[in-house]
């Protein structure tokens, strides 16, 4: 593959940076991410991962778009409540980068499905909203030994770490299943601020970029903390588990099943 | 002695488990943390009999979700 002008003018303050020139900029080009969940952590990764010329960007998400969303989910506009989240994301990418190839999913990840759809991308994304999905993700890019980054956010808190699954510190190393339904802060607890998202998925976008360009290091065995309200950062060094259900020395974990879904404790939640 | 907890420099004077140190850290629910003791991750159900020491590194771990209810 090689560069036309239009690209090259697109692109010159990737192309200009010595660690990535236009033979990182064509890797990119010819790379593929998935990002699972097109909400706050997606909207920001997707944006700029388009931006960025990743050629092919995978997005799953059975939601449609709500006007709860948009305090974060900056990917969907007013004029997008009620639209499907894929084709409103398709939608945003392809409008910021027509050299993007951009397939939808419109479904939630289950055991029966995830595999079939990690197993075609170099890096995965989870944008996920909930426990279950997220030892999901983990799990299926271990199956399929794909490369991701985790993220979470809660109130004014984000985390992160990047998972290269068999070689350093997966999701399940960290904790070995998701929380009792009891221990799960409610949607009166809870709560978000919406720039977090913003924050955190453009790191994950980061880790997205610098994994395919081979570029500086990884959040591996490392979980990055974030707080905004006191905007510290934190590297918090974890090394593989020997006890990891899933990638320990004696695993329980031997194929996908879905975890059982926390749900919200409030009837009638609008969140 | 001294702890590291969450890279705090924290005193302590009574000898301690770790159970005990996140009641003394004011962790409102442990169910939704996990403990890393000295790089290590520690069982859940160590939490009650490791007996921490001068120097430990004590990293606290918040499981967090997403932004919708949880």
């Amino acid at each position: 593959m090689s560069l036309n002008a239009q690209q090259i003018e697109r692109y010159s303050r990737h192309i200009i940076l010595e660690q990535v020139g236009g033979a990182g900029q064509e890797k990119l080009l010819s790379s593929s991410v998935l990002i699972i969940g097109a909400g706050g952590l997606g909207a920001p990764a997707g944006l700029y991962l388009a931006a960025a010329g990743v050629g092919t960007i995978g997005i799953v998400d059975g939601d449609n778009v709500d006007l709860s969303n948009l305090q974060r989910q900056v990917i969907h506009h007013t004029d997008d409540v009620g639209v499907e989240k894929i084709k409103s994301a398709e939608a945003k990418m392809l409008a910021i980068n027509p050299d993007v190839k951009v397939k939808t999913y419109r479904q939630w990840v289950k055991a029966g499905n995830i595999r079939g759809i990690v197993k075609d991308y170099d890096f995965v994304i989870d944008g996920t909203d909930n426990f279950a999905a997220k030892f999901l993700v983990n799990d299926a890019c271990y199956f399929e030994k794909i490369p991701f980054s985790h993220a979470g956010i809660l109130r004014f808190d984000g985390q992160l770490l990047t998972v290269l699954p068999g070689e350093t510190t997966c999701y399940r190393c960290i904790f070995d299943g998701p929380p009792p339904a009891n221990a799960v802060p409610s949607c009166s607890q809870a709560g978000v601020l919406g720039v977090l998202a913003g924050v955190v998925g453009s790191l994950q976008a980061t880790e997205a970029i610098k994994y395919l360009l081979g570029l500086g290091g990884l959040l591996t065995g490392t979980l990055l903390t974030y707080n905004a309200l006191s905007m510290d950062f934190r590297k918090v060094q974890l090394n593989r588990n020997p006890d990891c259900p899933l990638c320990g020395k004696n695993p329980k974990i031997t194929e996908l099943k879905d975890e059982e879904q926390i749900v919200c404790d409030l009837n009638n939640c609008e969140c | 002695m001294n702890l590291f907890v969450n890279g705090k420099n924290t005193d302590i004077t009574d000898p301690l488990t770790v159970s005990e140190l996140l009641v003394r850290e004011d962790v409102k629910m442990p169910q939704m943390v996990s403990v890393e003791l000295n790089g290590q991750i520690l069982k859940r159900s160590a939490f009650e009999t490791t007996r921490l020491k001068d120097a430990d590194e004590v990293e606290f771990l918040y499981y967090m979700g997403g932004g919708k209810c949880l």
